[in-house]
């Protein structure tokens, strides 16, 4: 109960805080409304924002669709062979110190303003921490299990599909958890640098014509999402990696 | 239940083995009786676990190394291991567990008489009524039992074992003692423990490993049924024989460090 509680309170504090500062100071609401005008601009728009929401959820699950099943099929092959790991782990390394920024205009020119470079900015982001907190695991299985299976006859592919792979789940689970948490932040990027729908879409068209209300009410759709998103993707990792200790309770 | 062939000896000639550039052991000559129960004990570092992983296969053999068997066939393929944790997957029930071996090699899951035979073996260890539970409600008796079925269940007839009983209280390492001499009767067992008791206990040769490069000495050999009772006053002295004996060995230990 206390835990359902808890962030509700910290939401109202935050909101009355919020709310202090504005007639406090008396920030002109063109640059910082106060909660009430925000809710109002979410209920007075709540269509154009829900169906720019859904845009914008569309392009986060495919992306995390996509670069979660990328990374998680790399780190199976890096880890199977060696020569492959040899040559593709600096590159996969390197790829990372490009930043997605500077990559969004290329994939809006190569893929439209559509869906479609939405989905590969946010794969692109999401490959990585899963491909690499994956074939972490991959490669760090507990050598006593290693070594019974091997005793049992066990062949390389029986190895990595019955031992490495079940045994790196927990590690692939907290690389997906933060896949969940960066998605949004992807999708948004690609908005904004081109975009014809979306949250981004609508938090930069809102910017610009000052309408900062809905700038806000955009936001706190985006931020509600993003939340649910990770819970979501939490609840489903812990019961499908029961056994991790980290999901198990502590009181026990 | 048993199918395991007949009891089979194996002889390490000549076992060498490197460790940071110095032998851990260099022309070591060991025999693992057929049948019976050897035990190795020795100070910690010494190279008793090296030894078991080198005779499973598992550490690379070193110069002239030559393990052989006495029914001329390879000893590859005819080893279980028991390992210092339970080893069991977190993942898997404790019947998959027991079913593991087959799993991994790939054997046809539904070939008859898998299923019944690894219900028998968690009877025999007494954890039939858990066989659908996960291994992390179990105890630490109770884990250390589903690897002995697990071990059982591969029905080799040599099995290693690297301190198995080591991480459990007085009272379940004394049962699971009795379990194991029970239900590994008539195979080739080899048994590395830091535990004089449990080797007294258990064995029907003792070793002392010692030194660097290691040694193994002329074994105790010990007679009579196992688990045997250790109130008789021939196997307490042999306990404080052991004891200093294994004192020795780790004074030798000391200059190395």
């Amino acid at each position: 109960m206390t835990a359902w509680l808890r962030p509700l309170v910290i939401l109202a504090g935050l909101c009355a805080a919020w709310y202090a500062l504005v007639r406090l100071t008396g920030v002109p609401p063109y640059l910082l409304p106060d909660p009430p005008r925000v809710f109002e601009a979410l209920y007075r728009r709540a269509g154009y924002l829900g169906e720019n929401a859904l845009h914008t959820l569309a392009e986060i699950v495919l992306g995390l669709g996509l670069g979660a099943t990328l990374g998680m099929l790399t780190a199976l092959s890096l880890a199977r062979f060696a020569t492959a790991r040899r040559w593709l782990l600096p590159l996969v390394v390197v790829s990372q110190a490009i930043p997605v920024f500077a990559l969004a205009p290329l994939f809006v020119l190569w893929f439209g303003y559509g869906m479609a470079s939405k989905v590969a900015v946010a794969c692109v982001v999401i490959f990585f921490p899963v491909a690499s907190a994956f074939l972490d695991g991959l490669r760090r299985t507990d050598r006593g299990w290693v070594d019974l299976a091997q005793v049992m006859g066990a062949k390389p592919w029986r190895m990595l599909i019955h031992v490495r792979l079940p045994a790196a789940l927990p590690s692939l689970a907290s690389g997906l958890r933060l896949a969940a948490a960066i998605a949004p932040i992807a999708a948004v990027i690609g908005e904004w640098v081109g975009a014809s729908a979306g949250l981004g879409f609508v938090m930069l068209q809102a910017n610009g014509r000052l309408q900062i209300d809905l700038m806000f009410a955009a936001l706190l759709v985006l931020a509600v999402m993003a939340v649910a998103l990770y819970y979501a993707t939490d609840t489903l990792l812990r019961w499908l990696v029961p056994w991790h200790p980290e999901t198990t309770p502590t009181d026990d | 239940m048993q199918t395991a062939s007949f009891p089979v000896s194996v002889t390490v000639h000549a076992a060498r083995l490197e460790y940071d550039g110095a032998p851990l052991f260099d022309d070591l000559d060991f025999a693992l009786a057929g049948g019976r129960w050897t035990c190795v004990l020795g100070p910690s570092g010494v190279g008793k676990t090296t030894l078991l992983r080198l005779i499973a296969g598992l550490a690379p053999r070193g110069g002239e190394t030559r393990i052989v068997c006495d029914d001329g066939m390879p000893l590859a393929g005819r080893v279980a291991w028991m390992g210092q944790q339970d080893l069991l997957f977190p993942w898997l029930s404790v019947l998959d567990n027991v079913l593991l071996g087959g799993r991994l090699r790939g054997e046809p899951m539904g070939v008859t008489g898998r299923g019944t035979r690894a219900r028998e073996l968690l009877r025999l260890v007494g954890l039939d009524e858990r066989m659908t539970a996960r291994p992390d409600t179990l105890s630490g008796g109770q884990r250390q039992r589903v690897a002995l079925a697990r071990t059982l269940m591969e029905d080799r007839p040599i099995i290693l074992m690297d301190e198995p009983f080591s991480g459990l209280d007085s009272i379940t390492r004394w049962r699971l003692q009795e379990i194991a001499a029970e239900v590994l009767r008539g195979r080739t067992v080899l048994l590395v423990t830091h535990d004089p008791r449990e080797a007294l206990r258990l064995g029907h040769y003792v070793h002392v490993m010692a030194g660097r490069p290691a040694r193994l000495d002329l074994p105790l050999a010990l007679d009579g049924e196992t688990p045997r009772r250790l109130d008789d006053g021939g196997l307490l002295r042999r306990e404080s024989e052991l004891i200093s004996r294994l004192a020795s060995a780790a004074a030798m230990m000391e200059p190395a460090r």
